[in-house]
This record gives C-alpha cells, sequence and structure tokens, in this order.
C-alpha cells in the first residue's frame, strides 16, 4: 500500500542524479527484510514517470537475501522466519544485510540530455 | 545510443529518514519523548490510551498526536480526557496515505503545544505494513496486537512485530471465548522479534494497563532506549 510513496521517492532519486538526461533504467535493491510488492512499485513507477526524464524507464529489482549475525559469531542466511541463532538460540542478533531498499544506479543516454551533465 | 551508467546508492527513504531526524531533534530540544503507536484497525489503540490516560501518568505530561486518513472521532475521544490532542489527517492534501510520514509529523509540529508535555504519543494510521517503513521522529516503537486478530500475526506481517521495542497484547478478556493460543502467538513473536518486550492487556477491563503506564512513566523519563 506504501508502494505509491515509495515509488516516488525512487522517483526523485532517479531525476536528481539523472540532471536532466533521459533515464533509461533505475536499479533498486531490495532486501528480503523489506515489505515491498514489486509489481505494485512497477506499475505505480511507471505512472508516476509519465512526462519526466525517466518516463518508460525500466525499474529493475534486485531481491537480496538476508543475512545475519549472532553475538556468539555465528552467521546464516535467512531461509524462514526465525531469528534466533540457529546454533546458540541466542536473541542477540543483528542484520549483516537484507534490510536495505536502495536506488544503487540509473543508467542515462548520454545524447538525450536536456541540461548539462 | 550510448548509455552511460550513473552511481545512485540512495536508500529510498534518505528523505523521510532526514525530516524524521530534524523532528526527533526538536522533539528532544523541547525536552519531549515520543512514542509512535502502531496497529492493525479496530486493535484498541485509542482504547488503550483512553484507558491508560484517564488516571493521568504520576509525574508526566502527556499530549497525543492523532493520526487518521479521515475524521477526528478518536481525537474527540481523548480531547475528553483534558490531555492536549492534535488531529493529523492524511487525506487529500496529504494524498490519502495509509501511514504517517515524518513529513506529515513535522507539518503538525506548530500546533503541538510542546512546552506543555513531556510525552507525545504519536497514535498512527491503523495498518500493519505501511507505518513500520516511515520513521516519524519517534524515541521508541509500540505496537498492539489484540487477540482477536490471530496468532499468526507476527509471521505475517514481521515487519511490524521486528520495528518495535514493545508489543502490547490486547483484550485479552476475550481470551475464554476464543481459539486463540497464547502460547503460540508468544512462540510466533518470538521467531520473529527474540526477546521483545511483551505486554498482556485488556483496554476494557483494564488488566495490565498498570504495567503499560508504568512503561509510559520510565519512557517519560528516558529510561527507554529504542534497540537499533
Amino acid at each position: 500500500m506504501h508502494e505509491l510513496a515509495l515509488s516516488r521517492a525512487i522517483l526523485d532519486s532517479a531525476t536528481e542524479h539523472a540532471q536532466g538526461c533521459r533515464v533509461r533504467r533505475v536499479s533498486v535493491s531490495v532486501g528480503a527484510l523489506r515489505q515491498v510488492v514489486g509489481d505494485s512499485l512497477a506499475f505505480h513507477f511507471e505512472i508516476l514517470a509519465r512526462d519526466t526524464v525517466c518516463d518508460g524507464a525500466l525499474l529493475e529489482l534486485r531481491r537480496v537475501p538476508a543475512r545475519l549475525r549472532c553475538a556468539c559469531g555465528e552467521e546464516w542466511e535467512l531461509a524462514e522466519l526465525a531469528f534466533r541463532c540457529p546454533r546458540c538460540g541466542g536473541a542477540d542478533v543483528s542484520v549483516l544485510d537484507g534490510d536495505q531498499l536502495r536506488v544503487e544506479s540509473i543508467e542515462v543516454e548520454e545524447a538525450a540530455c536536456t541540461a548539462r551533465r | 545510443m550510448h548509455r552511460t551508467k550513473v552511481r545512485v546508492a540512495t536508500d529510498v527513504l534518505d528523505a523521510n529518514a532526514t525530516i524524521a531526524r530534524a523532528n526527533r531533534a526538536d522533539f528532544t530540544r523541547a525536552g519531549v519523548r515520543v512514542l509512535n503507536l502502531m496497529s492493525a484497525p479496530g486493535a484498541g489503540k485509542t482504547s488503550l490510551l483512553e484507558r491508560v490516560l484517564v488516571d493521568g501518568l504520576p509525574g508526566v505530561r502527556p499530549g497525543v498526536l492523532e493520526g487518521d486518513v479521515q475524521g477526528s472521532f478518536d481525537a474527540d475521544r481523548l480531547s475528553a480526557l483534558h490531555v492536549p490532542v492534535t488531529q493529523l489527517n492524511t487525506d487529500p492534501g496529504f494524498g490519502g496515505e495509509c501511514h504517517l510520514d515524518a513529513n506529515m509529523v513535522r507539518s503538525a509540529l506548530g500546533s503541538i503545544a510542546l512546552e506543555e508535555i513531556d510525552l507525545l504519543i504519536i497514535e498512527n494510521v491503523g495498518n500493519l505494513v505501511c507505518p513500520a517503513e516511515f520513521r516519524v521522529g519517534e524515541d521508541v516503537r509500540a505496537m498492539i496486537s489484540s487477540v482477536t486478530e490471530g496468532e499468526d500475526k507476527p509471521l505475517k506481517y514481521p515487519l511490524m512485530f521486528r520495528t518495535c521495542e514493545l508489543v502490547l497484547i490486547n483484550k485479552i478478556d476475550l481470551l475464554p471465548h476464543l481459539d486463540f493460543s497464547l502460547d503460540r502467538f508468544l512462540e510466533n513473536l518470538d521467531r520473529v522479534n527474540p526477546g521483545v518486550e511483551h505486554m498482556l492487556v485488556s483496554a476494557r477491563t483494564g488488566q495490565g494497563v498498570h504495567a503499560f503506564a508504568a512503561w509510559l512513566g520510565a519512557l517519560a523519563r528516558g529510561e527507554i532506549e529504542a534497540a537499533a
């Protein structure tokens, strides 16, 4: 439901970095610990991007698995929803990876810039 | 056509996080601690606040910021308790959002009498998904899960259950009438947020409400910190 707000933020970020150039691709990494519906994100992005430099740009989502580390030193990839350490059963667990929602990069057309880069 | 890759590496919620930090700095400067209270619609956020605020919190001057998509039903209920209440609607003007974000709270800052309070409870829009994604400037987060919602909810909405420092389990007066297994619920909660503090409460009978009141008092005194 909040994908509309997220799409708007992705569009703002991509547009800012495009500096007037036409954007063909927006690459976003989505951690497994985020509750983001990819189809919904792409749907909202397509509509919001109309008549902007991102019009028609491909929104590319890369899913990142969750990696956790326990205070005991154990590291593992989260396969099912169980955040206790599989080795010692401890709860002092930190997230190493998989909680991001980040615009990683954009691909722009050099020859289609309205402003000087 | 020549294409160039431009590195961005920006958190999607960066803009929200920046405003949330500004809100928190303003609250801290005013000596106000802030709780972001979340739950599904109908879990009992307003009822529990009514119950805990009606007797007053010893040594604490609370205020409430009510987030709703529309209307001021909750704010009207709470203002009867002579607690300063500010209504914040997310309907057109804000886009009818299903959650509060940092900018919405920022827009309401001017109408909150920060000098009259030392604890601000932000009652978020009823929703178990979206509010979890948006920091609004709170010190800590709490959520209410009522027993009528079922014992599987921590597994269905893990982000919400993981993001909170306190989980209140409400409507426990109804337990004798339900098939709800409290043990199973606590097992599921422990899977997604091991060791998180929880309290059993009933806004209707008042059971467990004193513990929540004590927790709010500790929060107002700065004795409760966010885990992350």
